[in-house]
């Protein structure tokens, strides 16, 4: 158990993520589930620290929805976590779990990120519940999510249904006071064959579909009397039906107002709306991202305001309600934060200076290294999702042809690559994949993954070669190169590039957070430096311009990577084997 | 008609500065001291060398996780670019601690402590009893170099106290 939590016994300050993973815990949850993801790694990561949860890391969602839903099948109350585009991956076991229902308890936890912090989209996940039928439970903050959490493997098991609980980045990464409580051990159910219940063939699926629309029924009657849909009345000029954390901003910004709290939004309590409605003079819908609440209630024929379809982009913020309730349209403000950057000594940032200097059109994927596209490096210029650097690079090779490569992370290509790669060998497409192999799941947080050959529980396990996988694959050639070999990497993708051949480049070196490499810093000769800038091109931390023009080596960040030794023109930069 | 009765904090920096580990300790200074608190902040990138900012949150009964605009009571940086983009959360009563991240950069040699100096500034100013940050910083830091943490700490402190 964490330190923290042991030290202060009862009281604990948890984020959402931490404060769904112990309501899981103290509700008898026996297997978690997932593929790391901002804003949602740290559920896995708490579970992974208790002995009665068999945690896991999954090669990817698809698999850790089955492995989640296997168990609860098996008779063990089970969850499965992922960021809202992981959900898109696990599609295909969601839709039809749905039909099949459950054994134990089984909550998928969807954590959506609204305002795009750290993902490739801000789809909004509710419209999946209600897409599969299946109930969805939205907590407002942490303490909330503990709470629910419980209630959704009650409802899961009550009416045999896989249960959604979105959490929001507001949620996932805002932390709360929490009360810590024991543990429920709720025994194993038995699993009994039943053929029509779990083997989806047509016949079985059809009079599967007919038990989800009676299900959904008694869920329609449930969401009007379950406590996790309140009603407070106050002031009766204005109320808001309102869900999530859009709540909180409500009532810190019209506290007097009345409320009709969404906890269950689907299936949706339509009795419950109408009876507030008919009580409230002057009705407001406020909800972050899609009009999905708006949508079911002006369907009911209630009158009511809503934001601004400006206010659908990005998440809402305290100050937004006012201006909302006004019916303003959102002001687009310029983004005025400071850009991640890779850290110094990165050995992405290698890989592409020499892509750059080739002049390569390299198609991306989901990592550290999508951080490449950032101007100076400028070297990666698709980023879709999982895996698809790979599958892009067949479309590439039709039209752009030369000089053309893949580069993908480590964890990536495990996650979503290798099928893609299969695809190429078996449909005769020649090109460069390159491996991009930093040993770890680094955007993340630094979870293992299968080629790391440890558990998230840091166990030894077996240990997947991603040489022979490739070579299984079908490809032609396999080279691992470390990428601080800079020179050597150049020859190696200039003579794969444009080959006729399948080629496979594993660029590995550990992370620098896994393994930080701190060599001694170049030495700067100021009066051989012709203020070219060529240094400013690879995008160093480390590097800066002065406000008089000259380049300065912050010697505190540098790790002596030696890559800006290798683009310095006039030789101003030298290697320095010495401190 | 606005609740009044929140203290507003908010921590501004870079990636790799100690920005989450400072709101940590606040947040459980504040915990111990029996408030309601609320921290919010985005993962992430903040290893990157990306801009990270951490609300903090605490009184009686905390809603927003987000302070809203032009409510912060105070504002503390690590970054001084970081200050001017975020200065337009400050209330106008609110206090801007910037000039201390020069003292702590001046005063403390190793800048792996700046985030302690800091919240020993920040200390002087909110009702949380001093046995309640110490409690936080010795939870925080997990007991490590407890002890330069805590000299610092009220190198800190003694700048507003």
């Amino acid at each position: 158990m964490n330190n923290k939590t042991i030290l202060r016994k009862k009281l604990a300050f948890l984020s959402g993520d931490e404060a769904v993973a112990q309501g899981a815990f103290e509700e008898g949850l026996k297997v978690a589930a997932s593929y790391p993801g901002t804003p949602a790694s740290e559920i896995l990561e708490y579970l992974s620290r208790f002995n009665e949860i068999d945690a896991q890391w999954s090669v990817n969602e698809k698999v850790a929805f089955e492995v989640a839903l296997s168990a609860s099948i098996a008779g063990l109350r089970s969850l499965y976590a992922s960021k809202h585009v992981g959900l898109n991956v696990a599609m295909d076991a969601l839709m039809t779990s749905a039909y099949i229902g459950v054994n134990a308890g089984f909550v998928i936890v969807s954590c959506d990120d609204p305002g795009i912090h750290s993902s490739q989209n801000e789809q909004d996940n509710r419209l999946l519940a209600k897409i599969a039928q299946i109930p969805l439970i939205e907590p407002s903050s942490p303490a909330e999510a503990k709470e629910f959490v419980k209630t959704a493997f009650k409802i899961s098991e009550q009416f045999d249904t896989p249960v959604m609980v979105r959490l929001t980045t507001r949620i996932a990464h805002t932390k709360e006071n929490i009360t810590l409580e024991a543990r429920k051990e709720i025994p194993n159910k038995a699993f009994e064959v039943n053929i029509p219940k779990y083997v989806m063939v047509p016949r079985n699926a059809y009079q599967r579909h007919i038990e989800l629309l009676k299900r959904i029924t008694k869920l329609q009657k449930y969401a009007e009397t379950t406590p996790l849909n309140s009603v407070e009345l106050n002031n009766k000029k204005i109320g808001f039906i309102t869900s999530s954390v859009s709540y909180l901003y409500v009532k810190e910004m019209f506290p007097d107002a009345s409320f009709l709290k969404l906890g269950l939004s689907f299936p949706f309590p339509e009795n419950k709306a109408k009876e507030f409605a008919r009580k409230i003079k002057e009705l407001y819908v406020i909800e972050e991202l899609e009009p999905y609440l708006e949508e079911q209630i002006r369907m009911l024929g209630i009158k009511c305001k809503t934001k601004h379809p400006s206010y659908r982009i990005g998440e809402l913020k305290p100050e937004f309600i006012p201006e909302i309730v006004k019916g303003k349209p959102k002001i687009e403000e310029p983004y005025s934060a400071r850009k991640p950057v890779m850290c110094p000594g990165c050995p992405h940032r290698m890989v592409f200076a020499v892509l750059k200097k080739l002049k390569a059109v390299a198609t991306g994927d989901i990592g550290c290294y999508t951080l490449g596209a950032l101007p100076p490096l400028a070297s990666l210029h698709t980023c879709l999702c999982m895996g698809a650097a790979v599958s892009f690079l067949e479309g590439f090779k039709k039209g752009v042809d030369k000089n053309v490569v893949a580069v993908i992370g480590d964890s990536t290509f495990v996650h979503a690559g290798i099928p893609a790669l299969i695809n190429l060998s078996y449909n005769k497409t020649k090109g460069l994949v390159i491996i991009l192999d930093n040993s770890t799941t680094a955007m993340t947080g630094g979870q293992p993954h299968p080629a790391t050959g440890l558990t998230i529980k840091g166990q030894t396990t077996k240990k997947l070669i991603l040489e022979d996988v490739c070579r299984a694959c079908g490809v032609d050639n396999v080279d691992v190169i470390d990428p601080y070999k800079i020179k050597e990497l150049e020859e190696l993708i200039k003579k794969r590039i444009n080959e006729d051949a399948l080629s496979v480049v594993i660029a590995r070196r550990p992370c620098q957070l896994i393994a930080i490499n701190k060599n001694f810093a170049p030495s700067f000769d100021k009066e051989k430096c012709k203020n070219c800038y060529l240094c400013l091109s690879i995008n160093c931390p480390a590097i800066t311009k002065l406000d008089d023009g000259s380049i300065e080596i912050n010697k505190d960040y540098c790790c002596g990577c030696n890559l800006c030794v290798e683009v310095c023109a006039p030789k101003a930069l030298t290697k320095n084997e010495k401190s | 008609m606005k609740k009044v009765d929140t203290m507003n904090v908010l921590f501004c920096g870079s990636g790799g500065q100690g920005v989450l580990k400072a709101s940590e300790i606040l947040g459980w200074a504040a915990v111990f001291e029996g408030y309601h608190v609320k921290k919010s902040e985005v993962h992430g990138m903040a290893q990157r060398g990306g801009s990270v900012e951490s609300h903090l949150r605490f009184g009686k009964e905390v809603f927003s996780p987000l302070i809203p605009e032009g409510e912060a009571d105070f504002l503390i940086s690590f970054d001084s670019s970081e200050n001017n983009r975020l200065k337009h959360f400050l209330s106008p009563k609110g206090t801007d601690l910037i000039k201390y991240l020069d003292k702590a950069k001046k005063s403390i040699h190793d800048k792996r402590y700046i985030n302690t100096f800091l919240i020993g500034v920040l200390s002087g100013f909110l009702p949380i009893k001093e046995n309640n940050w110490l409690e936080a910083i010795k939870l925080v830091f997990s007991n490590k170099n407890l002890e330069e943490n805590t000299k610092i700490f009220f190198q800190g402190r003694g700048e507003i106290l």
